[in-house]
């Protein structure tokens, strides 16, 4: 996916390191409790909420049933309004058309309005090693970039960062790339907010081209919708010449209609407003109104994979909320970084596996990052079942399987490192199935236990590194239960 | 193979399993939310909208329409405004009590042009109650996209009742899509830093809002 990255550990280890960080751990836990009291609240006001999420999931389950149809569709309507659609297979190919589309007008640098796509596929890092200067100009995707960082959050990718640690980076950073940041800048997010405004409008001012991504795409109208609060996106969107958009080809609704769904849902699960400051829409171009020139790049890169498998496809639905994100237990304390993706929490533990394959440490950790607890699922505006995915991905990591990888049909080998954990369930389903050796082995646990070590040794290790042993009891249940009868004969 | 063709055979290869006559589009959807939230009269939900418009921080002003010149001149002396964007179909009389310097957003004019405009007047394609938004569709009356983008004071015109709908789904009935869309729900912010919210960060920082109700009501 994104060569930021390459080299993460698996998500245990990162965990691990995480939630030793006073900081992190205060941010967080300050920043997901506020939103999650808010989040109830707006989504309170409305009373037809299971209705609505009922029609979201629908919408999008029945768009992607018919991908190909609407997709082809978007294409027309897209043309049709004068854009011209493009096809990526994967990230590389993405890369290269859009650094071939600002190389053809000329200008070596573009603005960029925050997008979860154009971080996926690394965009920034390609249009540097070409030459091209890429500014995000989202607020907290300027705080990650001048602080030589990696976003945390879907929504707020800055999240894990406090106003005093954003000052600092400010202060330091902002001359290497423009208008520096004013003397004796405080850490009040006022003047945070209006260093950045000082900074980013030179860049908007000069811009001749605009990246961006699309919260929506609508297939009969071939309208593109973006979805922000800070106004940059609407200066990408309307100042430069040229706007490039690239999009996943699972952004799709069907109808303009379905738009009245999800402009209720995705601002209420997500900033937990009744609608976020700014919604902008195109249809192609608009003679002397905005950019002349509209390039759409349509990007797989592992969608279509994730489609081929019936029970993870529902993660396709997402309509990057970050719901789930504020509201995971594993999520609070781990943070985003840990889960080694542009998309972390409960949504990237199953996004990511599928979108890259399961064949690295990290990815093949990322399944076990969530405790199961559902919270996600309850939150979701698409109601995506992430513990039913979360599962379904577990026994593929751990038994292996057929699953699709750049559209090949292919039989996943059982990952490595479960080799133990295979071993144990074989060893406890031969001893359920032979009480005698079951009793005689409790009883042995029981009368040892003084001398059990407080972690496993061997292939063990790994399982008691991230959890406490639980102790064992001094007397087997089953010699409890006919000693006292049931519990019934206190006396013995 | 082009890439078109790769990534659509294999989102086919990847649907196998989906029966080709699957239910239509109009089946497949249930649309038993509601179209309002609520049952309001038409003044209420004008009130509704003023109150949605004033918690996310848009100064609202309401008055009848022959006293809006004087309110718009007055919102721009008081401001200090030395010049304004006006649309080129802006109804003329609207700003003829105003003393300020009316600039047109001509082809020639760049965006350092429009920066060094201190206010910008518009009317709106209409207003969301529920949410307290206001939609700009890029009518003559509400001119390019830029002009209330870059100047740092906007103040929009919204004719009520005619212009306010209740909720998000009768917004789209109303709204072409065709036509560039802008939806503004109070000023620029951002909740970037510590999730505490900002008003204020890249678009206009204050948003004014004029509810105008037609002399003759």
């Amino acid at each position: 996916m994104s060569g930021t990255f390459v080299g993460m550990p698996a998500f245990p280890k990162a965990a691990h390191e995480a939630v030793n960080n006073q900081t992190l751990r205060g941010n967080l836990r300050h920043a997901t409790h506020t939103i999650r009291g808010k989040r109830e609240k707006a989504v309170a006001e409305l009373a037809d909420w299971a209705e609505l999420r009922e029609a979201g999931k629908r919408i999008k389950d029945h768009t992607l049933r018919h991908l190909d149809r609407y997709l082809v569709q978007l294409e027309e309507s897209v043309t049709a309004a004068g854009g011209i659609v493009h096809w990526a297979a994967d990230a590389d190919e993405a890369n290269r058309i859009v650094i071939d589309l600002v190389r053809m007008t000329g200008e070596s640098e573009v603005v960029k309005v925050k997008s979860m796509a154009t971080q996926e596929i690394g965009l920034n890092e390609a249009l540097e090693a070409e030459g091209i200067a890429a500014y995000e100009t989202d607020l907290a995707e300027l705080i990650v970039q001048l602080g030589k960082d990696r976003p945390s959050h879907i929504l707020v990718p800055a999240i894990h960062r406090n106003r005093g640690e954003i000052r600092d980076i400010f202060a330091r950073e902002m001359s290497e790339w423009g208008r520096p940041a004013p003397e004796g800048l405080t850490d009040t997010p006022a003047e945070l907010a209006e260093a950045a405004r000082l900074h980013l409008r030179e860049k908007f001012l000069r811009a001749k081209v605009g990246v961006s991504g699309a919260n929506f795409m609508v297939a009969d109208t071939g309208t593109l919708v973006v979805v922000e609060s800070e106004g940059n996106g609407r200066m990408c969107l309307t100042l430069p010449e040229t706007l490039i958009s690239v999009v996943g080809i699972e952004k799709i609704v069907p109808t303009w209609r379905d738009l009245e769904v999800f402009l209720q849902t995705l601002p209420r699960s997500s900033t937990a407003e009744r609608m976020n400051p700014y919604t902008s829409t195109w249809t192609g171009t608009t003679d002397g109104d905005g950019p002349q020139t509209f390039h759409l790049v349509l990007i797989d890169n592992g969608r279509t994979d994730t489609l081929a498998d019936e029970v993870g496809r529902q993660a396709l639905r997402c309509i990057r909320c970050s719901a789930c994100l504020n509201v995971c237990p594993v999520y609070e304390r781990a943070g985003g970084h840990a889960y080694g993706s542009v998309y972390p929490g409960p949504i990237g533990a199953i996004l990511s596996p599928q979108l890259r394959g399961i064949a690295s440490e990290i990815d093949a950790s990322l399944p076990y990052a969530s405790s199961l607890c559902g919270a996600c699922y309850e939150v979701c505006p698409v109601a995506i079942d992430i513990p039913e995915v979360l599962v379904h991905l577990r026994e593929r990591v751990v038994e292996g399987g057929p699953v699709t990888r750049e559209g090949n049909k292919v039989v996943l080998k059982p990952a490595k490192g479960h080799a133990a954990e295979r071993a144990a369930m074989r060893a406890a389903r031969w001893a359920f199935s032979h009480p005698g050796a079951l009793r005689t082995g409790q009883r042995l646990a029981s009368r040892t236990r003084r001398f059990h070590p407080r972690t496993l040794p061997g292939p063990g290790k790994a399982w008691s590194a991230t959890r406490d042993l639980p102790p064992v009891p001094a007397e087997p249940f089953r010699d409890w239960w006919q000693r006292t009868d049931g519990g019934k004969d206190t006396t013995k | 193979m082009n890439s078109r063709d790769l990534i659509l055979g294999r989102v086919r290869r990847a649907l196998a399993d989906v029966p080709r006559d699957d239910t239509p589009y109009e089946q497949a959807v249930d649309r038993d939310y509601l179209r309002e939230h609520g049952n309001r009269s038409v003044e209420e939900t004008v009130e509704l909208l003023a109150e949605n418009l004033a918690d996310y921080r848009a100064i609202v002003h309401r008055c009848p329409a022959d006293e809006l010149p004087a309110l718009l001149a007055g919102i721009l002396a008081a401001r200090g405004s030395a010049s304004v964007l006006v649309p080129p179909g802006l109804p003329p009389e609207w700003l003829s009590a105003a003393d300020t310097a009316q600039v047109e957003d001509r082809a020639v004019s760049t965006v350092y042009d429009l920066d060094g405009v201190d206010s910008v007047v518009t009317a709106c394609a209409l207003a969301v109650a529920e949410t307290g938004t206001i939609v700009l569709d890029g009518g003559p009356d509400q001119g390019r996209r830029r002009i209330t983008l870059v100047p740092d004071h906007h103040i929009c015109v919204v004719r009520v009742p005619d212009q306010v709908v209740s909720s998000v789904p009768q917004a789209f009935e109303r709204l072409d899509p065709a036509r560039p869309l802008t939806w503004i729900s109070g000023p620029s912010a951002t909740s970037d830093i510590e999730l505490d919210r900002v008003e204020g960060v890249h678009g206009p920082r204050t948003l004014e809002v004029v509810l105008v109700s037609a002399a003759d009501r």
